[in-house]
């Protein structure tokens, strides 16, 4: 790979970054929707502090998939509406570099702010430490799965109307490993059990999902593009 | 990856063989010809689907012993077991034909995937809901959290994901191409849910029909249920050619070769 290549992925990466830190307010509705979300089941499920604990890590995981789908439509809109989107398909670097690196932007400004509200949310309620840990461990390894899934299907429905909705469809589906693992890590963990299988697994479809993604993205954004 | 640089004609002439395959598979992927030899094959497969069907059902209602735990609720399988079969092969299918359409920009291959879809959709809501029916008198509910259950309804998921996309992009070829990747990536999807679900929870019975070892099922039950998967293949291949006839004539409805279709069977 060229240097210039790797400069051009760098250039995507910041631009993409400062940009979700100039709209700070917007970066931290997914924050907000996700509280909200976890803080809507213990109101549906009554102030019973076991069922509570039980729930909460599965909790966290549901809240965690459906506030990274909400964020996923802004990874390639903004550029599709102010035509950047048309130049990056036609830059003579590699196109799935260049989307790998707006999926890392995504992860960096959508999902690990997620990862460290996930902590202290859990903490507040209680969480005990090792579960809390695997927790943690476990969205740390899956969620660049959900990024990359989710920028895949961002760039098969840049420029539709009503993508939000039909962005959930097509990607949570595609989650549910990722979801079954991690879930069922915090499960195991809180009953003591060993948690290494899940995390192997949860990396296994990390490593796959990141040398697998990057090429469907920019087939899908070619395909979009025309 | 496809690069896309445009359609690029190759000239074909390394040798007599080959050129002649090339003619062959381009006269049969065109269009027109595709949409006149499904004209003609397609009541063919309604018929024998319909010979093969009537001797499953007899067969398999009429003629196969009751089984000797699940009575007479085990004949659903002559419904379940080819539709879920089915629900499985369309994608398949449906994959791979996005993908001949995608690498190689053959438009047939656009064509039959989008075809694909309804239909193996259909075949996925009718292995849930067969298997819904038999699970009520067998395990006692209408649904369990089973690996193999989950499995089909995700797949379900699977392809109303690729419908709406479908239905979300108006310009026909650019559905087909967005729908292609989207297919491609289920089909890589499908194992990993598969063995994730398999691993979440199981009560599903074993697969009774292996391709390799001897099936545990006893023959006279085992015919009739043969016959019914070729029937639902034969009917699958019959309403694909009917699809596909119908999405040709959408795809190409500005071309000289329908209009002359259409007008002539006006004139008649």
């Amino acid at each position: 790979m060229s240097n210039a290549a790797i400069t051009a992925a760098g250039a995507v990466l910041m631009r993409d970054l400062q940009r979700a830190w100039r709209r700070r307010g917007e970066l931290m509705q997914p924050l907000v929707f996700f509280t909200i979300t976890v803080y809507l089941f213990p109101l549906a499920i009554g102030p019973a502090d076991d069922t509570l604990r039980i729930l909460l890590p599965s909790i966290v995981w549901v809240a965690v998939l459906l506030s990274m789908t909400l964020t996923l439509p802004d990874v390639f809109a903004v550029d599709h509406a102010d035509g950047s989107l048309d130049h990056l398909a036609l830059s003579p670097h590699p196109l799935a570099l260049l989307v790998l690196m707006k999926a890392a932007a995504h992860w960096l400004s959508g999902a690990a702010p997620l990862l460290v509200l996930a902590g202290l949310l859990c903490a507040v309620f209680g969480l005990e430490t090792y579960t809390l840990r695997a927790l943690l461990l476990g969205l740390l390894l899956g969620s660049p799965v959900l990024s990359l899934i989710g920028t895949l299907a961002s760039a098969l429905t840049v420029g539709l109307r009503g993508g939000t909705l039909l962005l959930a469809l097509l990607t949570l589906p595609m989650y549910i490993p990722v979801l079954i693992f991690g879930t069922s890590a915090a499960r195991n963990a809180a009953l003591g059990i060993p948690v290494e299988a899940e995390m192997f697994l949860l990396s296994g479809l990390s490593v796959l999902a990141l040398t697998l993604t990057p090429w469907a993205t920019a087939a899908a954004l070619r395909a979009r593009l025309g | 990856m496809a690069h896309d640089t445009g359609h690029t004609c190759k000239a074909v002439t390394p040798d007599l063989h080959t050129s002649f395959m090339f003619e062959r598979f381009h006269k049969f992927a065109s269009p027109p010809h595709f949409h006149a030899f499904a004209r003609t094959l397609s009541p063919w497969l309604f018929g024998i689907s319909a010979l093969l069907f009537s001797g499953g059902l007899v067969g398999g209602l009429v003629l196969a012993p009751a089984d000797y735990q699940q009575g007479d609720s085990f004949r659903i399988i002559y419904i379940h077991v080819p539709s879920a079969w089915l629900s499985m092969f369309t994608y398949m299918v449906m994959a791979s034909a996005g993908a001949v359409g995608l690498i190689w920009k053959v438009k047939m291959g656009d064509i039959v995937a989008r075809a694909c879809a309804p239909i193996g959709a259909s075949f996925t809501l009718l292995a849930l809901a067969t298997g819904s029916l038999w699970g009520k008198p067998m395990w006692g509910t209408w649904w369990v959290w089973d690996a193999r259950l989950t499995a089909e309804l995700i797949l379900l998921f699977l392809y109303f994901g690729y419908l709406a996309l479908q239905s979300a992009i108006e310009d026909r070829r650019a559905a087909a191409r967005a729908g292609a990747v989207l297919a491609i990536v289920g089909v890589v999807n499908i194992p990993i849910i598969h063995y994730s679900v398999e691993w979440w929870s199981t009560l599903h019975q074993g697969a009774t029909l292996t391709k390799f070892g001897k099936p545990s099922i006893e023959l006279s039950m085992l015919m009739p249920l043969l016959a019914m998967t070729l029937g639902f293949k034969t009917l699958f291949a019959a309403v694909l050619l009917v699809r596909a006839r119908c999405e040709i004539l959408e795809f190409e409805q500005h071309t000289a070769w329908v209009r002359e279709l259409t007008t002539v069977t006006e004139a008649r």
